[in-house]
């Protein structure tokens, strides 16, 4: 796009007094040359015309703020995603549309006015939902913030999925020595109340003012948190009719294989280790990320219980990512276990019908089929997510992803955050993560979980909806539409109207597209702004010189 | 009453995100940053996988978040000298490296760095061009302040110049600065000191250094990027040509005992974003990535994977090349591999073969940065065999140190990509705020 064309024509449009054309807006120098030009030139408006506001409005507003033109003065204009990326091959036709934008753009912020920003307190307590080691990690370091907590575990006992997990990674500690003193200091903490056997049924509200109401054996309690944690986790892939899952008797996966051992049965002199059931196949296509590590593990562990034992891992990539999964590959293999790297195109077959006798595979180094017999075929099977999921996403108003998992608000930068403000995420209700990753993840989402706590109060952007009581007729539409329940009728100087609580908008503008008689308007989106820009692409339009 | 200061030792993601944390949590933090601007590694990449994000684009206004930061004190150019103490009262001497330059009078505005006679290759670069003996690391850099390069600066080195003294119309210019110390008492400290990439001309086979042709996985990413020495267009160092075919080479000097034995975790996944960037340049570009296996183990890689074989041309080979050599014709690298093909009677036979190619991409190790010894000599500060901070305990409390009050985040702990460095940072921060909150 031929930027200095689009600046040149920003300069003939009404009301534009000053004009610059700079490579990084959002470098330093970019915002300290904003602060100038609106001192210097006295600008009661600024319009940006770059890239994306989701990243970037928060910086020019504030930079505005520091100048002291109000906030809410600034309109933000992305011909980055709407021009330049989406037009890529076309040079002249991205230039026209980002003229036509930005001409839009002046004319909205012609009516722009100042704003307030609601301020509301923050409930000093937090909900964390799932009890599994992300979830206690969460609750101990809040609690430890001096944070009230309250964590809600569905199961009658506190762990998780690791419950049934034997031994862990990387030291091969028996799990009930991670267990039982984290589950120990949880129970004992005074700032933690804890719920087994229990849901939260409903959680309403917004950041600082949740209401919640857990269920427990059929009462209800209802409390109030300012934050929320998704903790849930997720669940083993039970791979019905694979590999002669669930009919043949000796086909477990990983997790059974581990409970089944837990008691100290004995164990088996031949097993066939198959990674990738389930996973990175069309119909499942992520990778489970820790499976491989779970199958080097327990290969390890019947080694040590019985160097003769033959262990084969049949894989498709062996993910031993870092230093100390590598390191326990390496280990595995000088141990003794056999590492056999299979094809999707040519998966392994297992033989037997009453029970697997042997599984063959197409062994691609030495170039041939090979059977392996085997006493026990243990499947590796990725974490899908939980079905309760879908209720959770509802409820808390947080986005599932592909494969039904927590969908963060950025996946580089915003991991463990939602984009609905208060709501955090950690573990494997996010994607699967091992026991490491999903306890910095429950740290993590405890920082962010205890600021608004600490700070007392939050600020809420000034988009929400308002109503002219005069013009309202009272149908009650934009209380049926809205979806956060911040909208009810009310009595006032002009009878019956709709009244909207701005703590609880969150600027969605669903009433104002419901309300038949225009009484319903938005901060920053009412009708002149919103006509403005119409008709000033209509104008030239008509006029023949825009694009047509 | 334990001091409620944190001192931040590096300003890459990991550090600028513990900082913004901790500051949002009110303790009042020093960030300290070797090089003239924090930003880190990731401000030399173009694009990150698996959302081809502009990684400037979302870096610069976390950059500016914390240095705008009321509670953040930036200490740039400057290392940490000292560090004595304990867990909520460590005493820390930062030394101030000269900048020559005024910051409180600089105003960025570059007229300097135009007057200046001597150009030395740039670092951020990665020496694929130049700056100035006063410069800018790059356009985005917070502060926005230039910098005279003691070691290059003619007027330093020689004694005369001052060119720039006469142009800096804010009278910014100052050669009498002096190395400074600065005495900080912090509760707790967050050690985010990144990496380094590995220099594989160790590795002799790839002919790193020798071969033109064939560069690393980082200045490939300087190459592609839009504000980099091309301005983005992907010109091979032996004769500026757009290649057609390009080789990325995997594990070079990991996963190997005889150089680093850990597994880099990032490679397979910046290899597939440099190769789709590429055909997304270059429609009829092709690349190749031969690799050891394929780790794609994150949220949505296996799906960018799969775009980058079905959208962008990318073709994986499972092999490890042997060596490297040139096709004396062309001039073009030559990779050697070994590879199974199938025989008429369609029996699988391993042998080696070669590859004609336009260029190499090495992706090397990528090695942590470690600290200061005086942190492991005098605090009992712990490494671990590959140089990673140790941490004792790591299902329970992944970003503990060895000493007490001191949290490691980021690469420097083990190797891993931007989010998981986020999330770590974010975790440091939580275990700042216990050990501090109390003793407030």
């Amino acid at each position: 796009m031929r930027v200095p064309e689009v600046a040149e024509y920003a300069r003939s449009l009404p009301n534009v007094v000053y004009v610059e054309d700079n490579l990084y807006a959002c470098s330093e120098e970019g915002l300290s040359s904003i602060k100038e030009q609106i001192a210097k030139q006295h600008l009661n408006r600024v319009v940006v015309a770059s890239c994306t506001p989701r990243t970037h409005e928060p910086l020019f507003k504030e930079a505005c703020e520091e100048a002291g033109l109000n906030k809410y003065l600034f309109e933000f204009v992305n011909i980055r995603e709407h021009c330049s990326w989406i037009h890529m091959h076309d040079s002249a036709g991205a230039t026209e549309k980002a003229k036509e934008l930005v001409r839009m753009g002046v004319a909205k912020a012609c009516y722009l006015e100042p704003q307030e920003e609601f301020e509301s307190e923050v409930f000093p307590a937090a909900l964390v939902i799932g009890g599994g080691v992300a979830g206690m990690t969460a609750a101990l370091s809040l609690a430890g913030q001096g944070i009230q907590v309250h964590l809600v575990e569905r199961e009658k006992e506190l762990g998780g999925l690791i419950r049934s997990v034997r031994t862990l990674f990387p030291a091969q500690q028996d799990t009930e020595d991670l267990l039982g003193p984290l589950v120990e200091r949880v129970r004992s903490h005074p700032q933690i109340t804890t719920y087994v056997g229990s849901e939260a049924e409903t959680v309403d509200g917004f950041i600082g003012d949740f209401d919640v109401s857990i269920a427990t054996d059929g009462q209800t309690k209802e409390l109030k948190v300012g934050t929320v944690i998704v903790a849930t986790g997720a669940q083993e892939l039970k791979p019905i009719a694979l590999y002669g899952y669930s009919r043949l008797p000796n086909v477990v996966t990983q997790l059974e294989f581990e409970e089944k051992f837990k008691e100290g049965a004995d164990t088996p002199r031949n097993v066939v280790m198959i990674n990738c059931v389930g996973a990175r196949i069309p119909e499942r296509t992520y990778c489970g990320r820790f499976c491989c590590t779970t199958a080097i593990k327990n290969a390890i562990w019947l080694k040590e219980q019985d160097p003769e034992a033959s262990v084969h891992v049949l894989q498709r990539d062996v993910m031993a990512y870092g230093v100390d999964i590598e390191e326990f590959y390496r280990r595995a293999m000088e141990l003794g276990v056999r590492f056999v790297r299979y094809d999707i195109e040519n998966p392994p077959q297992i033989m037997g019908e009453e029970r697997a006798e042997a599984v063959k595979v197409y062994h691609q180094l030495m170039g041939r089929q090979v059977v392996l017999p085997t006493d026990l075929v243990v499947l590796t099977t990725p974490l899908v997510s939980r079905e309760d999921n879908e209720r959770l996403s509802k409820m808390l108003k947080v986005p599932l992803g592909s494969e039904g998992f927590f969908l963060e608000a950025h996946l580089k930068l915003r991991p463990i955050e939602f984009a609905t403000d208060g709501v955090y995420v950690c573990g494997s209700a996010r994607y699967p993560s091992d026991i490491r990753e999903s306890v910095s993840q429950a740290y993590a989402a405890a920082a962010k979980a205890a600021i608004p706590i600490r700070d007392g109060f939050v600020r809420a952007e000034a988009i929400t909806a308002f109503c002219s009581e005069r013009t309202c007729t009272a149908c009650g539409n934009c209380v049926e539409v809205c979806p956060f329940g911040a909208i009810e009728l009310q009595e006032g100087r002009f009878g019956e109207t709709a009244h909207v609580n701005v703590a609880q908008c969150k600027g969605c503008g669903c009433c104002v597209a419901a309300c038949p008689s225009g009484a319903m308007q938005q901060r920053g989106f009412d009708d002149r702004q919103l006509f403005g820009m119409i008709s000033a692409l209509a104008e030239e339009m008509t006029s023949g010189t825009g694009r047509q | 009453m334990s001091n409620q200061s944190v001192l931040v030792i590096g300003g890459g993601i990991a550090g600028i995100q513990a900082s913004i944390d901790l500051a949002n949590m009110g303790f009042q933090v020093y960030l300290v940053e070797r090089t003239p601007s924090i930003g880190g590694r990731m401000a030399q990449l173009d694009k990150t996988f698996p959302t081809n994000d502009c990684s400037m684009c979302i870096l610069a206004p976390k950059m500016i978040e914390c240095a705008g930061h009321e509670k953040v004190h930036l200490l740039t150019y400057s290392e940490v000298a000292e560090v004595r103490g304990e867990a909520g009262d460590f005493q820390v001497t930062v030394r101030r490296k000269p900048r020559y330059v005024d910051l409180d009078k600089c105003t960025g505005c570059g007229d300097c760095v135009e007057k200046c006679p001597r150009r030395v290759p740039s670092e951020f670069n990665l020496g694929l061009d130049r700056r100035k003996a006063i410069y800018l690391p790059f356009a985005q850099a917070v502060p926005r302040k230039v910098t005279i390069d003691a070691e290059s600066c003619l007027y330093l080195v020689k004694g005369r110049c001052r060119v720039c003294e006469e142009t800096c119309q804010a009278g910014a210019i100052d050669f009498e600065q002096q190395e400074e110390l600065l005495e900080l008492e912090v509760g707790a400290i967050v050690v985010a000191t990144g990496f380094d990439p590995y220099d594989p001309a160790s590795l002799t086979e790839y002919g790193y250094g020798e071969i033109e042709n064939v560069i690393t996985g980082l200045e490939y990413e300087r190459l592609i990027c839009a504000s980099g020495p091309t301005e983005g267009h992907l010109q091979r160092p032996s004769d500026g040509k757009v290649p057609r075919v390009i080789a990325f080479i995997q594990c070079v000097g990991s996963r190997d005992v005889n150089y680093k034995p850990y597994c880099s975790s990032v490679c397979c996944m910046h290899a597939t974003k440099e190769a789709i960037l590429a055909n997304e340049h270059y429609p009829d570009l092709k690349s190749f990535i031969l690799y050891t296996d394929l780790r794609a183990v994150g949220k949505q890689f296996q799906e960018y994977i799969i775009r980058a074989r079905e959208e962008y041309d990318v073709n994986y080979i499972r092999s490890r090349p042997g060596k490297i050599t040139v096709d004396e014709r062309s001039g073009n690298p030559v990779v050697w591999y070994d590879e199974t093909v199938f025989s008429e009677a369609g029996d699988p036979v391993r042998r080696v073969t070669s590859m004609g190619v336009d260029l190499v991409v090495l992706c090397q190790a990528l090695v942590p940065r470690g600290v200061h010894p005086e942190m492991e000599e005098k605090l009992g500060l712990e490494l671990d065999e590959c140089g990673f901070l140790a941490i004792p305990d790591q299902l329970v409390r992944p970003v503990d140190t060895t000493v007490a009050g001191i949290f490691a985040c980021g690469f420097c702990q083990s190797p891993q990509d931007i989010p998981d460095s986020v999330v770590q940072a974010s975790a440091a921060a939580a275990r700042v705020a216990e050990l501090l909150i109390f003793q407030e």
